[in-house]
């Protein structure tokens, strides 16, 4: 579990991270969203203990950031943004080391690697130095090494980038299979398409600050607003808008078609479609349009540029 | 549970108590996880392995070869018997070649690993600051403390067991064994100490000059010493001196590295308004909005006098210690007072009309504060590059002095009470300032070494020089121009009146 309250770092006058607060559930994937530089990595890194807060508290894994180090980190595994590998260590050598470095029993030190290696499909790799591994290779070697100690929290930093679409459904399917065994994941990245189908909940930073925290379907609703349907008629409306006026918020329409909001589509579409059977219409398609988390993220930011944009008038 | 979980926990690290001895056990282990990774990626690289290979085997036989030819011109020149005060020499220039390859595998495994961005995945584990700092610090040393060690074995070997036929004493083999070692944690601990504060492996090696310059003239002193066999004893006193910076440089390097201070400087820049903002506020200190002088001195001078008091213990610990050094060599130096008295029957006159010169003109009040205020000054300056130490020096010498002089005024027939009322009076004043200036020196120069917690170094250095300012204007500058009246109008009065009656 994680849980940061207030989070706030400054790095001498420059304020990082502004009083960050969120929880994250055992069993659940939250997604961080961000610009470059809006304060994703410094969130991780204090919340890895590696940086210590200026002010506010996280717990992770039950174990205070600033307070228990140490068993922070013993209770983590981070995929960094950098993978940072050594570059004349064999893939082998390098995850001994780490399994050294967190105490794995001498057994586990020759199985979990060999294991691991073999799932990511880096099993013809293990005696090959590093600097001769491709890129999509040494990320899911990074990812190998978060995972080495079986930890309880993940925290994962673009996990899937650099890798190619067979490597990255691996990837994801891998982190599906952590959140079903209820290990608490966290991951950042700018892949939107890849947070709106593995996160649970979603956080836009923004500046330091979360300035969106929820569900995609809450923040769906929340920024974008009611689902949007679009129809098309055999024929022209003639009127039709007005008819279904009652029923719907007809926001936009053409020669032969429409696009309505409805808060409610199982409920409302079939009343739309009776009516408009009742006045003679053929249908020719009744879908809803396709609003992604990059509709939502677009707009959580455009909103918060404008808000920014207000103070400083006001200032 | 699936393939990349583990069917049964794993479980976490073990913690021990800090500070048992399993502790420090298990401190050391984890450490050496860290060194003998980083020894086994030296040795694979060759451009640290080839200098080592050929500075271990090749310049020993080199310089086998030119004490060769250096013996045969002594020889020739009838100079044999300088032989055994030049041949030990060569063994310490021998070793220290290698051993400064240390500095540049400390550079590199520093920042360099943090310029390829390969650090954070290690700052991410379980282990501690302590041990990240030794197990690198051990890597850095070790193969080049090896193969200096081989250099000095191969060059000797061939003396030794050649045609020189030569017999070094045990003590000269282990004072250079030692000095080599070191030299080597010197540069080690102070190339760590400049990694730290850099982020790119070309600042870190301009800053390392600071570390090879000093290093390569304490080479040449030491040769200086070592062709002086009679003189050969003040190794030890150079080692001692070694020894102290290292414990220094440990203690700085081991606080500041940190995670803190490696990840949270993203690049070297120079933020000069951040900086005079920070000298600020510990200048004026927390005073709010309502300034005023009593304010000032209650609320910002007065704690920060009081935040020196374990620099005062040192100053007053180091002052008394000179004091009496100053006294025990008086007895080794000794001046006839007696003759002296004797032979100068117009020393009342002398004192007289100078005194008569001080009554007379009241800028010498000026220039005695200014000689005070710029020793002082000159002291606070040289701290800041010495950790505080030569401020030490510099504040302990007037003492030592005094030591001296009342030493010799006892060992006579003269009565110290003229020599008292000489420094009391004003000295009331002036002692308390020196105290206090000195200690505010100690801490400016010696904060970098030991932070205080959440606060990076340069933070630290610039609060302690707001600190020393303040109790420069605040405290210390009062006091001195009182001590000036005094020195001028109070002590010279006093003085007569106890010569006079």
């Amino acid at each position: 579990m994680i849980e940061a309250h207030e989070l706030t770092k400054y790095f001498n006058d420059f304020r990082a991270v502004d009083r960050v607060t969120f929880t994250v559930e055992p069993g659940t994937i939250f997604a961080i969203l961000g610009p470059n530089g809006a304060g994703k990595t410094t969130t991780v890194r204090m919340l890895t203990s590696i940086l210590q807060p200026t002010s506010g508290q996280a717990r992770v894994a039950g174990y205070d950031v600033v307070k228990q180090p140490t068993e922070v980190r013993a209770s983590v595994g981070v995929l960094t943004e950098q993978h940072g590998l050594y570059q004349r260590m064999k893939g082998i050598e390098y995850l001994d080391f780490f399994a050294r470095i967190y105490h794995l029993p001498p057994d586990l030190r020759r199985q979990r690697p060999l294991a691991l290696m073999e799932h990511f499909g880096l099993g013809d790799a293990l005696d090959k130095r590093l600097g001769e591994y491709s890129k999509g290779m040494k990320q899911k070697l990074a990812l190998v090494r978060a995972m080495l100690h079986d930890p309880p929290v993940l925290l994962l930093d673009e996990p899937t980038s650099a890798m190619d679409p067979q490597s990255a459904k691996l990837v994801r399917e891998s982190i599906k299979d952590l959140q079903r065994d209820e290990r608490t994941i966290a991951i950042t990245t700018h892949n939107l398409t890849e947070a709106q189908s593995l996160a649970d909940r979603i956080a836009v930073i923004r500046q330091g600050r979360i300035i969106a925290n929820g569900a995609f379907k809450d923040l769906l609703q929340r920024f974008v607003g009611l689902p949007l349907m679009e129809l098309h008629l055999t024929a022209q409306l003639n009127g039709t808008a007005a008819e279904l006026g009652s029923l719907v918020e007809v926001v936009d329409e053409g020669d032969r078609w429409l696009r309505y909001r409805t808060p409610n589509p199982q409920e409302i579409n079939p009343q739309v479609v009776r009516r408009l059977t009742g006045l003679g219409l053929d249908i020719v398609t009744l879908s809803e349009v396709s609003r992604t988390l990059e509709d939502v993220y677009l707009q959580i930011v455009t909103e918060d540029e404008g808000l920014e944009r207000e103070r400083e008038i006001q200032s | 549970m699936t393939s990349i979980t583990n069917s049964t926990p794993i479980p976490a690290r073990q913690l021990t108590k800090p500070g048992t001895l399993t502790a420090i056990w298990q401190t050391l282990q984890n450490a050496l996880i860290i060194t003998r990774r980083e020894v086994r990626d030296s040795l694979r690289d060759w451009r640290i392995m080839a200098p080592i290979f050929l500075l271990t085997l090749i310049f020993p036989m080199l310089a086998n070869t030119m004490t060769r030819i250096f013996t045969s011109f002594f020889e020739t020149n009838e100079a044999e018997e300088l032989l055994p005060a030049l041949l030990p020499l060569m063994p310490m220039i021998v070793g220290f070649f290698p051993v400064s390859i240390s500095l540049v595998i400390a550079l590199e495994t520093f920042v360099g690993e943090k310029e390829r961005l390969s650090l954070e995945p290690l700052l991410s584990t379980p282990l501690t600051n302590t041990e990240l700092y030794l197990g690198k610090s051990f890597a850095a040393m070790l193969p080049p403390l090896m193969a200096s060690y081989c250099g000095i074995a191969i060059y000797m070997g061939g003396l030794i067991l050649g045609e020189q036929q030569w017999r070094p004493e045990l003590q000269l083999v282990i004072q250079i064994v030692l000095l080599t070692t070191v030299q080597a944690l010197v540069m080690v601990t102070g190339s760590v100490v400049v990694s730290s504060q850099t982020t790119s492996t070309r600042a870190a090696n301009l800053l390392s000059s600071f570390i090879i310059i000093p290093m390569s003239m304490l080479v040449m002193l030491e040769g200086v010493i070592m062709v002086q066999p009679h003189k050969r004893y003040l190794l030890w006193y150079i080692m001692l001196g070694a020894l102290v910076t290292v414990m220094l440089l440990v203690r700085m390097g081991a606080r500041i590295f940190n995670r803190e201070e490696l990840l949270g400087r993203a690049f070297d820049q120079i933020n000069l308004k951040w900086a005079f903002r920070i000298f600020k506020d510990q200048l004026r200190g927390p005073v709010g909005d309502r300034w005023s002088v009593g304010r000032w001195y209650r609320l910002s001078v007065f704690p920060a006098v009081r935040r020196l008091s374990s620099a005062s213990g040192v100053v007053l610990i180091v002052i008394t210690a000179a004091f009496i050094g100053g006294w025990i060599a008086a007895g080794t130096w000794q001046i006839p007072l007696d003759d002296f008295q004797s032979k100068d029957e117009n020393l009342l006159d002398n004192l007289q009309s100078w005194f008569e010169l001080g009554q007379n003109n009241p800028q010498l009040i000026i220039l005695a504060v200014l000689q005070n205020a710029r020793v002082l000054i000159a002291a606070t300056i040289l701290a800041i590059f010495t950790f505080g130490v030569l401020a030490l020096i510099l504040v302990a010498i007037p003492f030592g002095i005094l030591g001296f002089i009342l030493a010799q005024v006892t060992a006579s027939s003269l009565s110290p009470l003229p020599f008292f009322m000489a420094v009391i009076p004003h000295g009331v004043a002036e002692i308390p300032a020196i105290l206090i200036a000195g200690a505010a020196a100690l801490r400016l120069g010696s904060v970098v070494t030991r932070p205080p917690d959440g606060m990076t170094v340069g933070e630290a250095w610039l609060r302690a020089l707001g600190d020393t300012v303040k109790i420069g204007i605040g405290v210390v500058l009062p006091l001195l121009l009182l001590a000036g009246v005094l020195e001028v109008t109070l002590t010279p009065r006093v003085v007569e009146f106890v010569l006079t009656h």
